[in-house]
C-alpha cells in the first residue's frame, strides 16, 4: 500500500512503556509468598565433590529448602549432541562459579546466609586454565571421553590449497589473538518460578531462547512440557549471553516445585560474569596467497579455541570460526582447521557475531598487510575479489542479494577515504574493513522439518489485531517491527496493533532471537499471516459491494475500490463485514527455509543461510606514541540490511555494533586468574565504554532488497559489529606503522610495538 | 534486624516506610514500594541505572541507604509524565533500545536539565557518563537530550487516526 509505516525513521512504541516501568522486566514481577533463591558456587577451577552438608543451612530461620546436584540429575545443553551441564555440579565442578547447591529463603540475605552455611569437602583436581594447559595436558581428561580436553575439532578444505599456495607470488604468514570479551547485558538475570495447585509450572525468565527453555526444563525437570509455560519478558539486553538454559532456570523451577511458593533467582553482577557464555578467546593461524595481479589464491587458517568450562554452542562455534571466510572477499581456495578446547573456566558461548568475529579481525588485517605487500589500495583488493550477489560460495552457501560493493562504495566516499588515508600524518590514521553475516541459520537446533517462526494473528471486530508471536524482544525491536508490518498489510493504525510475544501458552513456537534471524524468519512468518487476513478483508469487501477482489486494494484506513477512488470501507468495517462471511477471523503465518542452501558435507549448513547481509568499515584514529593510548575518532559503517524497515532501528543496530565492536577492540578482556578467578567481575574492572569513550558513528545503511526477506529486508543486529575491529587494527598501522597481533590494543600493547619498530 | 521507621517525600508524596538500617534506596523504592521503573543492574554503584534524585540531585540509588533519605525528597522515573518532551525525545531519537539503562538517564538527564537548561554535547557526555548504556553506542542518547534543551522536541499529542472515509455500500447500524 501506499503511505507505509515500514521504511518510516520514527518512534518505537514501547520504549516509553519500558522506561517508565510501566512494562515489567523479569525482576520487576513479584508475586505473593515469593522466595528468594541463592546458588552456592564452587570457590576451585576442577574439584571432585566430596560431600555436602546442608543441615546448617536448614536451621537458619527463613531457610525454607536446599536442594543440590542430586536433586536435578538430568543433563542439559543447548546443543542436542553435547547435554554436559547440570543445573548443580554432581561429581564435578569444572570451573570457578559451578552451582554446587541452591538455596531458597524468606529473602535474599537470608539466602546467601543459607548458602555460607552449606559445608562443602572438596577434593581439588589438576585444572587447566588456559588454552596452552587444555593442549599440552590432556591428562587433565575434560572431554566427554576423559582422554584430552578437545570439546570439537573440524576440518574442512574448498579448492586445491596447496596446489594454490605454491603457485602464488605472495603468501604472508600471520598470528592473531582474541581475548574472550562478554555481552555485559545491563539487565541481570533473573529467572521467577511459579508451581501452582493444579500442577503447572510457569517460568518467567531472562531468556532470548524461551522455546528451548520450555524443553530443556521438561528434560531436565522430567515433567510434561504440557505442564510447563515458559514467559519471557522484555529484555534488558541480551547480545547472546541470554540464549541459552542456565542452572538458575532450572533450580528456581525444582524450589517452586518442592516448596509450592513462587522462587525467584537474581543473579548478581559478579556471578553474571562467571555465567559468562561469552566471546570464545581464539588463537588464530592464518596463511594468505595472492597472484601479484592481487587475485586471492588460497586461505589457510588454523584456529585454537578456548571454551571453557562445557560444550554451550561449542560444536556451532567451531565452525563458524571458518565457515563466513567465504564471504564477502573470497580466495580461489580455502581451508581451516578448528579446535575448541574445554578449560577450567567459565564456558564461552555465542556473543553477537557467534564465533566468526574473531577470525573476521585475523583475516581483514591480513587483507590489509596483503594489500600493502601488492602495493594496492585496501578497498582495490576487496573489490577485486569480491563474491557477487546470485551465486554460491566456494564452500557451497547460496548467496542472493549483495551489497559488499554498495557498502565498500559508501564508506569509501563518507571518510574522504582516497583524499585521506596516509595522509593525516603520524599518530593518525584511517583503516577498512567488510564483513558478511548470516540472517538466520538453516538449521534450526534440534532436528526437526517444523518451522522455525511462527505468528498467529487474532482479529477483533473492534479493529484490533493482536499478534501472538512467539520471537523474542530482548531491545531491538521485533515486536515494533511485527506490528507495524500488520498495520501496513492492513491499513490499520501501529495503536490497533498488539503484540503478545514470548509466552509458550499463548504464542506458537519462534526458535528465539539469536543467528540474526528475527527480521528475516519472523518478519516473513507476520507477513505471510497478515496477507491471509487481508484476503479474506478483500473478499468480504468485494462480495458486498460486487465488484472483483482483484479491484479492492487496502489504503491506511479503508479498503478502496480501483476507479472509484472516491469511495471507500473503513478497515473495521471490513473486518465485520469478513467476519459475518468467514466466521471469527485470525491466521497463522510460518517460515521455515528454503532446502539445500548450504554445501552437501558434514556441516554445510552450519553458515548457510537464506540470505547475507554485507557490512563496510572505516575507522579513523589518533594514536598517542607517549601514552600508547588509542582514540579512535570516527568509524563510518554502511550495512547492507536488505531494506531498512524500521530505518531508527536500523540505525540504532548498526550504532550499537560499531560501539561494541569498537569496544573489544580497545578495552574488553575476560581475565581469568591462575586460580580460576575472573580479574575483575564488576564493571569498574571489566570496563565498557561510557559516553566519554565513544567514537562519532556514522552509520548508514544499503538497500539491495534481498528477494526472499520481508519487503526485501534482512538482518542489521550482528553484522555490523564483524569489521568494527579489523578497521580499527587497520586504522592504527595507518597511524604509525604498528601491526597489533592481539586484542584489546590497550596502551601496553600498542607502547610494546612501537618499541619493537624503533628496534 | 530492628525496623526504622521514616517519612520521605517520593513522587511529591508524603510516604511513611519501615527500613532496616542497611538496606539501601534502591531496595527500599524497588521491593519495598514496587516502584520498579528504577532498575538495578549492579548493585554497586557502577552502572547508573538506580540513578533517582534527591532533593534534586541525580544520586545512585544502590549507593545511598534508606536511612539517609528521612526527611528529604526523592524524585523517581514515574514522576515524568507521558507527553514529557524529554521521553518524547528519546522515543524519536531512538535513545533507548532495550530501556534498561533509560530510566537512569533519564533522571541524569532530568537532573541536568534542571541545572543548565541548555546543556553542551559536552556537558551532557559529561553529565550521563556514570550511566552505562551497552545498546545504543551514547549517540542518540546525547542528540535526545540535546534537542530538549534547544527546545526543538514536540511534546507528544494523542496520533492522529485518519478522517473517517466515506463507504460505500457498507453496512449501517
Amino acid at each position: 500500500m501506499s503511505d507505509r509505516l515500514i521504511g518510516k525513521a520514527g518512534k518505537r512504541g514501547d520504549l516509553i512503556k519500558r522506561a517508565r516501568g510501566d512494562t515489567p522486566f523479569t525482576d520487576d514481577l513479584a508475586l505473593p509468598r515469593m522466595l528468594h533463591g541463592k546458588t552456592l558456587r564452587c570457590p576451585h577451577p576442577h574439584a571432585r565433590i566430596v560431600s555436602i552438608d546442608t543441615s546448617k543451612a536448614l536451621e537458619i530461620p527463613g531457610v525454607i529448602a536446599v536442594l543440590t546436584g542430586r536433586d536435578l540429575p538430568e543433563r542439559f545443553g543447548i546443543i542436542p549432541w553435547t547435554p554436559d551441564e547440570h543445573a548443580l555440579a554432581i561429581e564435578t565442578a569444572r570451573f570457578v562459579g559451578d552451582g554446587v547447591a541452591a538455596v531458597a529463603a524468606l529473602d535474599e540475605r537470608t539466602a546467601v546466609r543459607g548458602c555460607d552455611a552449606i559445608k562443602v569437602l572438596y577434593e581439588v583436581l589438576p585444572s587447566a586454565v588456559d588454552l596452552d594447559s587444555a593442549i599440552t595436558r590432556p591428562e587433565i581428561g575434560l572431554s566427554a571421553k576423559k582422554d584430552d580436553n578437545v570439546s570439537k575439532a573440524v576440518d574442512l578444505a574448498f579448492g586445491d590449497v596447496d596446489g594454490e599456495l605454491a603457485g602464488s607470488d605472495v603468501v604472508l604468514d600471520g598470528d592473531y589473538f582474541f581475548e574472550g570479551t562478554a555481552h555485559v547485558p545491563i539487565e541481570p538475570h533473573c529467572t521467577l518460578a511459579q508451581y501452582d495447585a493444579s500442577g503447572l509450572l510457569t517460568v518467567w525468565s531472562t531468556t532470548q531462547v524461551p522455546h528451548y527453555l520450555h524443553r530443556e526444563l521438561s528434560r531436565v525437570l522430567r515433567l510434561s512440557p504440557t505442564r510447563i509455560r515458559v514467559i519471557q519478558p522484555p529484555l534488558g539486553g541480551a547480545f547472546g549471553g541470554k540464549s541459552e538454559p542456565f542452572g538458575h532456570e532450572f533450580t528456581a523451577a525444582k524450589l517452586a516445585m518442592v516448596t509450592g511458593r513462587p522462587v525467584k533467582f537474581l543473579i548478581s553482577r559478579e556471578e553474571e560474569f562467571y555465567l559468562h557464555r561469552g566471546r570464545h578467546p581464539m588463537r588464530l593461524h592464518f596463511r594468505l596467497g595472492a597472484k601479484s595481479d592481487g587475485t586471492l589464491t588460497a586461505i589457510d587458517a588454523r584456529n585454537q579455541i578456548d571454551g571453557g568450562a562445557y560444550s554451550s554452542f561449542g560444536l556451532v562455534t567451531t565452525y563458524y570460526s571458518g565457515q563466513l571466510l567465504s564471504l564477502p572477499t573470497a580466495a580461489r581456495s580455502y581451508r581451516f582447521s578448528s579446535t575448541r578446547y574445554f578449560t577450567n573456566k567459565p564456558a564461552c558461548g555465542p556473543k553477537r557475531g557467534h564465533g566468526s568475529v574473531q577470525p573476521r579481525f585475523a583475516f581483514e588485517v591480513m587483507l590489509d598487510r596483503m594489500a600493502e605487500k601488492l602495493k594496492l589500495d585496501p578497498i582495490a583488493l576487496r573489490r577485486k575479489n569480491a563474491v557477487g550477489g546470485n551465486t554460491h560460495t566456494i564452500n557451497g552457501m547460496r548467496v542472493t542479494s549483495n551489497g559488499n560493493l554498495e557498502c565498500l562504495a559508501k564508506v569509501e566516499e563518507a571518510s574522504g577515504w582516497k583524499e585521506r588515508r596516509g595522509k593525516l600524518g603520524f599518530g593518525r590514521g584511517l583503516g577498512v574493513a567488510s564483513s558478511a553475516y548470516i540472517s538466520g541459520t538453516n538449521y534450526p537446533i534440534y532436528p526437526n522439518e517444523m518451522a522455525q517462526s511462527s505468528v498467529q494473528l487474532k482479529v477483533d471486530r473492534s479493529g484490533v489485531v493482536t499478534v501472538f508471536n512467539g520471537a523474542s524482544e530482548i531491545g531491538q525491536g521485533t515486536d515494533m517491527l511485527m506490528a507495524t508490518i500488520v498495520a501496513d498489510e492492513l491499513g490499520l493504525p501501529l495503536e490497533a496493533i498488539r503484540v503478545v510475544s514470548a509466552d509458550s501458552d499463548l504464542c506458537p513456537v519462534d526458535l528465539g532471537a539469536y543467528s540474526s534471524r528475527g527480521t528475516f524468519m519472523n518478519g516473513n512468518a507476520c507477513l505471510t499471516a497478515a496477507r491471509l487476513v487481508k484476503e479474506k478483508l478483500i473478499a468480504a469487501v468485494a462480495a458486498k459491494l460486487e465488484v472483483p477482489e482483484t479491484s479492492v486494494f487496502v489504503t491506511r484506513g479503508a479498503l478502496c475500490v480501483r476507479g472509484r477512488e472516491g469511495d471507500a470501507v473503513p478497515v473495521e468495517e471490513a473486518i465485520q463485514l469478513a467476519e459475518a462471511k468467514f466466521g471469527a477471523l485470525g491466521a497463522v503465518g510460518s517460515y521455515k527455509t528454503p532446502p539445500n542452501l548450504g554445501g552437501e558435507y558434514r556441516g554445510g549448513t552450519i553458515g548457510a543461510s537464506p540470505a547475507y547481509s554485507f557490512t563496510a568499515h572505516v575507522a579513523e584514529v589518533k594514536v598517542d606514541v607517549e601514552t600508547g593510548v588509542v582514540e579512535v575518532v570516527k568509524v563510518w559503517c554502511a550495512h547492507d540490511c536488505g531494506k531498512a524497515l524500521l530505518p531508527t532501528q536500523v540505525i540504532g543496530q548498526i550504532d550499537g555494533s560499531v560501539y561494541m565492536g569498537v569496544a573489544e577492540a580497545l578495552f574488553e578482556e575476560h581475565l581469568i586468574s591462575p586460580n580460576g578467578l575472573h580479574r575483575g567481575p564488576n564493571l569498574l574492572d571489566y570496563r565498557i565504554p561510557t559516553s566519554l569513550d565513544v567514537p562519532q558513528i556514522h552509520s548508514m545503511f544499503v538497500e539491495s532488497l534481498d528477494p526472499e526477506g520481508p519487503h526485501g529486508a534482512k538482518e542489521a543486529g550482528e553484522g555490523p559489529l564483524h569489521s568494527s575491529i579489523p578497521a580499527v587494527a587497520n586504522a592504527i598501522y595507518d597511524a604509525v606503522g604498528v601491526r597489533l597481533h592481539a586484542l584489546p590494543f590497550s596502551p601496553g600493547r600498542v607502547l610494546e610495538a612501537l618499541r619493537q619498530r624503533k628496534a | 534486624m530492628t525496623l526504622i521507621p521514616i517519612t520521605l517525600t517520593i513522587n511529591g508524596d508524603l510516604t511513611q516506610v519501615a527500613v532496616h538500617a542497611s538496606q539501601t534506596l534502591l531496595e527500599v523504592l524497588r521491593y519495598e514500594l514496587r516502584l520498579i521503573g528504577t532498575k538495578q543492574g549492579c548493585d554497586k554503584g557502577d552502572c547508573g541505572a538506580c540513578t533517582v534524585l534527591l532533593d534534586g540531585e541525580p544520586v545512585l540509588g544502590c549507593l545511598t541507604l534508606a536511612l539517609s533519605c528521612a526527611g528529604r525528597s526523592v524524585t523517581t522515573v514515574e514522576s515524568i509524565p507521558r507527553a514529557d518532551p524529554l521521553l518524547e525525545s528519546f522515543d524519536c531519537h531512538g535513545a533507548g533500545q532495550c530501556g534498561f539503562c533509560t530510566p537512569g538517564m533519564l533522571m541524569t538527564a532530568k537532573g541536568l536539565l534542571a541545572k543548565e537548561k541548555k546543556p553542551s554535547r559536552d556537558s551532557i557526555r559529561a553529565a550521563i557518563s556514570g550511566n552505562l548504556c551497552r545498546c545504543t553506542g551514547y549517540g542518540p542518547i546525547v542528540e535526545a537530550i540535546a534537542a530538549v534543551g534547544e527546545g526543538t522536541v514536540q511534546p507528544a499529542t494523542e496520533e492522529k487516526l485518519p478522517p473517517p472515509l466515506p463507504s460505500y455500500g457498507a453496512p449501517r447500524k
